[in-house]
């Protein structure tokens, strides 16, 4: 149970952050990608809060040794640069460069049911579910 | 608009990170948290899952209610290019094991080899992409 309250929390700081900082508007995003254009430097600064925040409080979360609600970290154990990785981080920069949506922001917009979120939104749950499948979870 | 909301609005996705972390002892990358409630789902983390997604999705509405302003703007690209991209997006994230926010936001606060890799490379190829659609074929 408190582990549902945490992360519905958690969820609530993550998306008023997406929200507050023009996230949810595709075009602040597309602008940022287009480095040629007229650069729009929103999405810098949002990493430049976000990372170092993150960074510091991992630091305290790990120092205690386990999580408030939880025997231990799930933390990813494959630390190998592989085909797969490179091969699936190029093809979500493709798609994330031609809508201007990555997958928290377009789940950010889902309650506004807009047209064009749920148009990305559910080619984007086959495409994860596919390789999902594929790969046995 | 200013640097200060950008920065501010980081920093709450820094802070929701740490919570998911410090708390429940999970990465907040919204691909994976999404990819562990679709089948074959491993009927374990339904509820931590949910929530994080629901709550996800009720931030933009605070604000909006904050600002008296909707902060969600509709994509302006054609359906069949949304379509593509979300097709994209989907398989990327599956296969390359996080986006934005676990490799991102999170991988990189963990300093991890993979994250970093990953972030270089999926920023090259969107800032390409956009390139090519609006300098090139545009």
């Amino acid at each position: 149970m408190g582990e549902i309250v945490v992360a519905g929390l958690a969820g609530v700081l993550f998306g008023a952050g997406l929200a507050l900082s023009g996230m949810t508007n595709p075009e602040v995003v597309l602008g940022f990608l287009d480095v040629a254009g007229a650069w729009n430097p929103a999405l810098l600064f949002v990493m430049a809060g976000a990372v170092p925040v993150t960074f510091l409080g991992y630091r305290l979360a790990f120092g205690r040794g386990r999580p408030w609600l939880a025997a231990s970290f799930d933390l990813p154990k494959n630390r190998a640069v592989d085909r797969p990785l490179l091969l699936g981080a190029a093809l979500f920069g493709a798609g994330w460069g031609l809508s201007g949506y990555c997958p928290g922001p377009a789940l950010a917009s889902l309650p506004s049911l807009l047209p064009g979120t749920l148009t990305f939104l559910l080619p984007m749950l086959c495409g994860l579910w596919l390789v999902r499948g594929r790969r046995g979870g | 608009m200013a640097w200060q909301l950008p920065l501010f609005g980081g920093g709450l996705i820094g802070l929701g990170s740490v919570l998911l972390m410090i708390g429940a002892g999970r990465v907040a990358g919204i691909s994976g948290i999404l990819g562990g409630l679709l089948p074959p789902a491993d009927n374990q983390g339904w509820g931590w899952r949910g929530a994080f997604l629901a709550g996800l999705a009720l931030g933009p509405l605070l604000v909006g209610l904050a600002l008296g302003a909707d902060p969600v703007v509709p994509p302006r690209a054609a359906p069949l290019v949304l379509a593509v991209a979300g097709l994209l997006v989907g398989l990327g994230t599956g296969l390359g094991r996080g986006c934005t926010s676990g490799h991102g936001v999170c991988g990189l606060a963990r300093l991890s080899p993979r994250s970093l890799a990953a972030t270089g490379v999926f920023m090259a190829v969107a800032g390409g992409t956009v390139f090519i659609l609006r300098h090139v074929a545009g």
